[in-house]
């Protein structure tokens, strides 16, 4: 699966995207960050610290954290949008 | 139609063209968004969006205004990448038999694109960069429109 991350999510972890093949124990959107907040190679700990202010879009659409999630998926994180 | 895009745009001759060889258009309103620095201190800002998922969600707004107003054209245009204060950023215009409809969608419109669209709002000041925070303000004008 593909993840994006944008505006400050992607200032801290240090990337915009990145490729992830589904691990097995991960099937929502909330396991998958509970899976990453693990891997200590970035700062996903850091960057997910403040749950309530990321958003949560599989294959471009809005959807909550236990939204169940395929290899296939593009799942971006981002803060609450401003444009306009 | 949507165009996200960096480069500026003309507000006069993009609302001329909506209604350009048409008779049954009565009416065409619109909202332009600017860069504004209340307090002084922006240099600049810059618009980062999520290309894939702006298309679509600007698609989707502008297919419930068209479901739920009887609208003739409608005209979204957002930029992102490197603006000054003064920039246009935002321009969405509707155009319609009668004012109505077409102030109402307009309104409808713009409310949407600040809680759905996604895009995010980079300030620089001599202080450094900050990220705009979203307003609450903004999810309550949209939420009136359900």
């Amino acid at each position: 699966m593909k993840i994006l991350y944008f505006a400050w999510l992607r200032q801290r972890i240090g990337v915009g995207a990145e490729d992830l093949n589904k691990p097995a124990c991960v099937t929502t959107v909330g396991e998958l960050v509970a899976y990453l907040i693990e891997d200590k190679s970035k700062a996903y700990a850091t960057a997910f610290r403040e749950m309530e202010a990321i958003r949560v879009a599989v294959n471009q659409e809005y959807v909550s954290f236990d939204r169940q999630i395929e290899n296939g998926d593009e799942i971006a994180f981002f803060p609450p949008v401003t444009g306009g | 139609m949507i165009k996200v895009q960096e480069q500026d745009f003309d507000v006069g001759g993009e609302l001329a063209a909506m209604a350009d060889g048409k008779t049954d258009i009565g009416a065409v309103v619109s909202f332009t968004g600017l860069v504004r620095d209340g307090g002084g201190s922006i240099r600049k800002m810059t618009l980062e969006h999520y290309p894939a998922m702006t298309e679509k969600r600007l698609a989707e707004l502008e297919a419930a205004a068209r479901k739920r107003w009887p609208l003739d054209e409608v005209l979204i245009i957002h930029r992102h990448g490197e603006l000054s204060p003064g920039d246009r950023i935002v321009l969405v215009a509707t155009a319609s038999a009668h004012r109505q409809a077409a102030f109402e969608a307009c309104n409808y419109l713009i409310d949407w694109l600040k809680t759905e669209a996604p895009f995010w709002k980079l300030e620089e000041t001599q202080l450094g960069e900050t990220w705009v925070d979203a307003h609450d303000g903004d999810a309550a004008a949209a939420a009136r429109w359900k």
